[in-house]
């Protein structure tokens, strides 16, 4: 110590740092700096327009021309409005079976893939590729497929005899909406196989060992060690899946823009229709606006989805 | 530290993965009808559109109309024509450019600011850090649809309508909270008697990020560039809403608004550039699969 301090120069003290020093090497004035990008990204372009959203949706802006505040004149609009209605009931009931489907097909692939085969890692690779291509481009191989007059799919039944004429598969209403949903599942699937895999890959094989030696049966052993430990998994999972199909609007605006008559129209679709092609920007964005609770009540479930993660990795660490 | 660990690796950490299990105890048959089979039918469901897309970019005309002479699943006579029209004959050239320029740029400025926000979240650990952390997770969890209609507004009154620029803009509302949740991740694992070493040797803060941090960050940093970059091409609603002219369109909305001309040859074109459009990412993917799905898995697992 003492060899320290004769080695300093006489006089030299070391000093306080000065306040611009100090300010310098505070953290909290460092991470300002940090996070000041990101922040100015998502404030400009996420947070103000969000609540500029709600603001539009009480007033009755046009595009072109400025809006006044009209009060919840475009909600009570919407509320006598029944194709308001059918996108609603038509975005419920493409969220409910598509997510439904996509999670019984999700994982019922994940459990094949999990297994022991060759060529294994290729073929996970490969099962991925249908959410790797844009979401319109695919859509528009779906187009082509569910033609009216060219269809592959009618072809084949055809050939095959069981139907005799081309199925109408986007210009019949109920046809229309199992096309589009049967097409929003062949998309999804592989996000949800893939990431459930990566959570079966966390289950210890030697608990399904210990099980069968016990004498469990195969869906003893699914029901009993794999679906517990998935749970938190399933519950994130399925919660992003239900979020990004409910707000759909990409297939559903390159397949059938909403028709025929209205039948696969959802609210994000049916909001661009009045928003932006009709111009009716302050309906548009209260069509918008009222997609908030659903995606709401998804949020509070994944929350409720993660705690209990936490929870569960709390206790076995 | 498990958690975060687990996903930056996920596929070689499991033990599952490498150890044969209880597989050896199937008989060839049984693993034929519970496995392969339906396996193969899955895989054939997902890949068939592709199947078709390729084909029928390559098919004559004649033969993609008329179905009873040649069997459509197969082509006779193949042709570049589709092809070559595509990329000759319409300004598809230009729209691959703007998806890249758009893309690039986007995800550029989206890997910066993440960086320097996921470092300030986990290490600086600032007052009301884990705050921040939150709102930043609910940011990913607002989608595009509600947020169009008053963003075509901000992008109005900026200016920018019609811009490309518009759009690197915005992207990044799509991309940041991702890829500051990923890094938030890989950061947590660098261990943090690093920065104490390289802090007692006088670096600042800002130093220490770009000397050490990020060289060791560099799978997660590939991992959120690839993802980003595939959000990017994808995107859609806002391309649509915000690009008006046709030189200035994105592959998605182009294929989507400038085909569509009641042309029954259309097919053949249409098909050709959804094809081209969809092959930069496939090649992308292959080249990157382990980071690809690190970042899919890592982002829900967080």
């Amino acid at each position: 110590m003492s060899t320290i301090q004769t080695s300093l120069p006489r006089g030299v003290a070391i000093s306080e740092p000065s306040a611009w020093v100090r300010l310098k090497t505070n953290r909290n004035v460092i991470a300002l700096w940090f996070m000041l990008p990101a922040a100015a990204f998502l404030i400009l372009f996420l947070a103000y327009p969000l609540g500029l959203g709600v603001w539009m949706s009480f007033t009755d802006e046009k595009i072109g021309r400025s809006g006044v505040f009209v009060g919840v004149e475009n909600y009570e609009w919407l509320w006598d409005d029944s194709i308001f209605w059918l996108s609603v009931f038509n975005t419920l009931l493409y969220t409910i079976v598509a997510s439904a489907i996509k999670f019984a097909i999700g994982l019922y692939l994940a459990l094949l893939l999990n297994r022991h085969m060759p060529f294994k890692a290729m073929i996970r690779a490969i099962v991925l590729i249908p959410f790797i291509v844009p979401t319109v481009l695919s859509a528009i191989a779906f187009w082509w497929i569910y033609d009216s007059q060219f269809s592959i799919i009618s072809w084949s039944l055809i050939k095959l005899g069981l139907i005799t004429q081309n199925i109408n598969f986007l210009g019949d209403t109920s046809w229309a909406r199992a096309s589009v949903i049967i097409a929003n599942i062949w998309r999804g699937v592989p996000f949800v196989a893939i990431t459930l895999l990566a959570g079966l890959q966390t289950v210890s094989p030697s608990l399904y060992e210990a099980a069968t030696l016990d004498g469990a049966t195969s869906w003893q052993r699914f029901r009993f060690i794999t679906y517990p430990l998935l749970t938190p998994i399933i519950a994130v999972v399925m919660t992003f899946s239900v979020l990004f199909t409910f707000t759909d609007f990409q297939l559903i605006w390159a397949l059938t823009r909403g028709g025929p008559v209205n039948a696969t129209h959802l609210m994000a679709t049916l909001s661009y229709q009045r928003g932006i092609i009709s111009g009716r920007l302050g309906e548009g964005a209260a069509i918008a606006t009222a997609m908030i609770p659903f995606l709401a009540a998804a949020i509070a479930i994944s929350w409720f989805g993660m705690q209990r993660r936490k929870w569960q990795q709390g206790s076995d660490q | 530290m498990t958690d975060t660990t687990l996903h930056a690796k996920a596929p070689t950490t499991a033990g599952s993965d490498e150890s044969e299990g209880m597989s050896y105890l199937e008989s060839l048959p049984r693993r034929l009808v519970t496995l392969y089979l339906p396996l193969f039918i899955i895989l054939v469901v997902l890949l068939f559109p592709f199947y078709w897309m390729g084909l029928t970019s390559i098919k004559p005309d004649e033969q993609l109309i008329d179905m009873e002479k040649y069997n459509p699943f197969w082509v006779v006579h193949p042709t570049f024509k589709h092809i070559s029209k595509l990329l000759f004959e319409t300004q598809y050239p230009r729209w691959l450019w703007n998806t890249m320029y758009v893309a690039v740029g986007a995800t550029t400025l989206s890997i910066f600011a993440s960086v320097l926000a996921a470092y300030a979240i986990v290490r600086l650990r600032f007052k009301g850090a884990d705050t921040v952390g939150v709102l930043i997770f609910f940011a990913y969890l607002v989608p595009p649809s509600i947020l169009f209609i008053p963003l075509a507004s901000v992008i109005q009154a900026y200016g920018l309508f019609d811009s490309p620029l518009s759009l690197i803009l915005v992207y990044p509302t799509l991309l940041i909270p991702f890829s500051t949740w990923l890094l938030m991740g890989y950061f947590k694992t660098i261990p943090f008697e690093l920065e104490e070493c390289a802090l007692i040797d006088g670096a600042s803060r800002w130093q220490i990020l770009v000397k050490i941090v990020v060289p060791l960050a560099v799978p997660g940093l590939i991992s959120a560039f690839i993802f980003s970059f595939t959000l990017c091409w994808n995107e859609f609603i806002y391309a649509l809403t915000f690009l008006q002219s046709t030189p200035n369109k994105t592959v998605p909305v182009a294929i989507v608004n400038e085909f569509v001309d009641g042309d029954i040859y259309k097919w053949g074109s249409l098909m050709a550039g959804a094809l081209v459009g969809s092959l930069p990412l496939v090649i992308l993917y292959a080249f990157f699969v382990e980071h690809y799905v690190s970042a899919m898995t890592g982002a829900v697992k967080e």
